[in-house]
This record gives C-alpha cells, structure tokens and sequence, in this order.
C-alpha cells in the first residue's frame, strides 16, 4: 500500500491536489465555526448552487475562465443573504432554500437547452461532486488557490476578536460602536470565495460538509472559541488529507472521500466527547 | 445636562408604529426604569435609543459628550448564545472591543475585563465555557461585558429574568453600586418592588405613557 502511495507521490497532481485540498479545508473550517454559530449552516450549500448556476451559464457562454462569471455571482448573493437575510420578509433558511433550489435548477435547464457540449450530465456531475477537477489542477490554479488562501487566513487572524463579537451578539458590537455590517460584509465576501474554491475539491453538493463537519466536532470536544477555531482547522486538514489519500488509493471520487473522511471524524468526535463527558 | 434627549419620537419596527410622540430627557448619573407590558414597546424603545432600529420619525440627542463606544449594553439571551462555545473571559473581554483601535486587547484592556469580572464576582469562572454556566451566571458574564464598553451609561433589558430571588437581589445591589459611581442606568424591567427601591426616574410605556420622576409617578397612580 504504501510502496503505492509513494509512487503515485511522484506525480505533480498528487502534490497539486493534496496542497489545494489542504489549504480549501483549512480555511473552510476557519469560517465554518460562525456559520454553524450562526446558524448558517446551510449557506455553503445555498451559495454552491448559486456558483453553479453561474458554472453553468458561463459554460453555454462559452467562457474560458468560468471564475471571471462565478465569483462575482457568488459574492453577490452572500452579501444579499448574509447582510440582509435578518431584516427581510422571507427569513433565513427559506430565503435560502429558495435560493438553493432555484439556482440548482435554473442552471440545469440552462445547461439542457443552451450547452455546447455533447455530454451534459457528465459536466453536471463534475461540478456537483468535483469528481475530477482536483486531479487536472494546473500550477497558476494551485497558486491562485495558495495566495487567496494566504489571505483568507490571514483576514481571519486580523479580525478574529471582531469576528467572535459579531457571532456572539451582533447587536452588542453594533450598539457598543462596533461597525459590525462592515464585517458582515467582509465575511460574506470570504465565504463566497472559500465557497467556490471548495468547489474544486468537493464539489458544490458537497460543500457544506466542509464547512460543518469540522465546527460541529471540534464543539463536542471543546469548549472555548479558540479551542473551537484551532481543533476545527487541524481536524478539516487532517480529514482533508486522509480522504485524499483513500481516494488516490482507491480510486473513489476525491470530494466523497473527503466527506466520508469528516464523517468518521465527526463519528470519532461524538465517542470522545460522550467519554469526556461521563469521566 | 442631559445625556439623552428624546424629541417628538415614533418608534415602530417594520413599519409597524407602537408607540407616538414620546418626548424626555435622560440626565447623568439618573436611574431610569421602564415598565410596561410585554409587547409595548420596551424593547424597541431601548433599541432606538441604542441605533439599532431606526425610529418612525422624531430625533434622539446624544449630547454631554455622549458616544456609543461608552455606553454599555445587557441584551435579552439569545437561543444562539444558550450553548455558544466561548468561555467567560472571551466574552467578557469581546466588551472591551469598542475601546481598541488595533486589531488584539492590550493588556491594559486585558486587566480591564479581569477587573470587571471581579466586580461582578465571576473571576474565577474565567476559563469556565459559558454554555454550562447557570442563568444567573450567564447574566452577570454579560453584565461583565457591558461594564467593559460602559464608561457613563448601562442599558439593562430584564437583566433578571429567570434569576431566583438571590441572584436577583446580588444582580440588583452590583447595579446599583455602578449607580452611585455616576453611572447612568437604563433598565426594562416588570419588577416593581425593584423599581420602588432603585429607580429615580420610571418611564411607563402603555395604553398611556407616563415619564417622570419617582414620587411624581408613585402620587399619580397612588401606589
């Protein structure tokens, strides 16, 4: 097994997919812990679906570089949800259910009618489950990904104390002087980009699974938001690699692999803190 | 001087109006209680003066100096709080962000938040989590907070509710002591024996409003 695994180390995707799907777990598990504090759990698979409406309409546009249409469309939308979901008339998770499916759908009937390409259904599933985009990473991709990932966690240390504010009581920070909807803002923009670089590795259906898994289990063991924020971060890396390496050596489809991987995690996670709790 | 003046205020949230033409002034260092039933207005009421909602129409003064970084802030729980993974001293060091232009406390501020958690009584649950704390607990970790972003004024929404009589009673006397450093006290609260004893000032919001002092509202309704 191993005599394997070195040989397939020998290979720049293998290197390539495994730096990207380290550094989109870290700092997906980074924002992770506000989301599911904020019981925005779902906004990851919301928002994936909003990207993959723009992949898809960029696709029958017949663009090269489907970001230039992608991350704006994204960013949008979580501004929209993230800033304005407390105030408007359809709340939280219905505005994005709403959102979810129709974007979902509008994408794929868009793809049907209006798509160059000859097999559809294969496009359609690459993109929901990032079956093998992780594998034909190129080097400028990995280091796009290196650098936007450098600022994401370097954004997050920056504003740390303000973002745990913000999660704990938003209208503390704001009635106390604090300009909390800059921030909202900012960590919109963030989980936007987080959102669709996840997509490279998982895929858009399987996005949230790398946003939650992580915070939900490093709060069955821990109780301090740092702790929280650290546990969740080593936790989404480690998964991250070991799903990678059992897909390699499986061959399984890297983005379930990963999942899969959080899954055991989280499962390992709830024993622990089961045990923790009784001694 | 006043620090908070009211002029001709409508407050309502999502275009409802609950309440018209309130007219007041919040001086230094006075004890305000507002009374009412629920769904009078109360909240809202304390909401507006905070910013955090708009009022319909009318102005509100913040004057002597008044700013929002120096005033602090005891809002009702939230669901999301109950089982929120952050242990007191984070929390209570999160008041203390108002005062900082820099991106981490200074250790000045650090001391800050240790001192505030002493005044409440709660230094040494500092590493505790909060989410296994009791109510009452929980309510002095997030007076601690508001003390560390109050530097004149305190707004206080039910700060008792769900507390048994004693943890009422200590929560009371803390307030009161911060009262008579010249701390100016805001509070919602349906306690009147509570309001007999500390407040100077009570705004009733109801079928009719009434804002005055102590005496004047005790000789009008006779109590």
């Amino acid at each position: 097994m191993f005599e394997k695994l070195f040989y397939y180390f020998q290979f720049e995707f293998v290197i390539y997919a495994l730096v990207v799907g380290v550094l989109i777990a870290l700092c997906s598990s980074l924002f992770g812990v506000t989301l599911v504090l904020r019981r925005l759990s779902f906004i990851g698979d919301g928002l994936s679906h909003v990207a993959f409406l723009g992949v898809a309409a960029a696709a029958v546009m017949n663009m090269t570089d489907n970001m230039l249409v992608v991350l704006p469309v994204t960013i949008l939308c979580a501004v929209l949800v993230l800033c304005a979901g407390q105030n408007s008339k359809i709340k939280g998770d219905a505005s994005m259910a709403v959102l979810s499916v129709g974007a979902l759908a509008i994408g794929y009937l868009i793809l049907n009618i209006f798509s160059p390409s000859a097999n559809v259904s294969a496009d359609v599933c690459g993109t929901l489950f990032g079956s093998v985009s992780i594998l034909t990473l190129k080097k400028y991709e990995v280091f796009l990904c290196a650098a936007v990932a450098a600022v994401v966690v370097l954004l997050f240390v920056m504003f740390y104390n303000r973002i745990f504010s913000v999660t704990f009581d938003e209208d503390f920070a704001r009635a106390t002087g604090i300009h909390a909807g800059v921030y909202n803002v900012v960590m919109a923009v963030i989980i936007a980009v987080i959102i669709v670089l996840g997509m490279k590795l998982v895929g858009s259906l399987l996005i949230t699974a790398l946003v939650v898994f992580p915070a939900l289990s490093a709060m069955r063991l821990f109780s301090s938001y740092r702790t929280v924020t650290v546990f969740s971060a080593v936790f989404s890396v480690v998964c991250a690699v070991l799903g990678i390496i059992a897909a390699l050596l499986t061959g399984a489809p890297v983005g379930s692999a990963v999942v899969a991987a959080d899954i055991i995690g989280f499962a390992v996670c709830v024993f622990a803190g089961a045990i923790v709790k009784r001694v | 001087m006043a620090q908070i003046i009211c002029e001709n205020l409508t407050l309502g949230y999502d275009g409802k109006t609950i309440l018209k033409g309130l007219n007041l002034e919040i001086q230094k260092g006075q004890y305000l209680c507002i009374t009412g039933d629920n769904g009078s207005g109360k909240t809202t009421f304390m909401k507006t003066l905070l910013g955090l909602v708009a009022p319909v129409s009318g102005r509100i003064w913040a004057s002597d100096g008044l700013e929002s970084v120096q005033i602090g802030y005891l809002p009702q729980q939230t669901q999301i709080q109950r089982d929120f993974p952050a242990s007191v001293y984070e929390i209570v060091l999160s008041g203390c962000l108002n005062k900082t232009r820099g991106l981490f406390y200074s250790k000045q501020l650090r001391q800050r938040a240790f001192d505030n958690m002493k005044k409440v009584g709660i230094e040494d649950l500092a590493m505790k989590s909060y989410r296994h704390l009791s109510g009452g607990q929980q309510q002095r970790v997030l007076l601690a907070r508001a003390l560390c972003a109050a530097d004149k004024m305190l707004l206080l929404d039910e700060p008792v509710s769900g507390l048994d009589p004693a943890a009422a009673q200590d929560m009371y006397s803390i307030i009161q002591s911060l009262n008579r450093d010249g701390m100016t006290v805001i509070m919602i609260t349906h306690d009147m024996s509570a309001v007999r004893q500390y407040a100077t000032h009570i705004l009733h919001i109801g079928s009719d409003v009434f804002f005055g002092s102590k005496s004047e509202y005790l000789a009008k309704y006779s109590l």
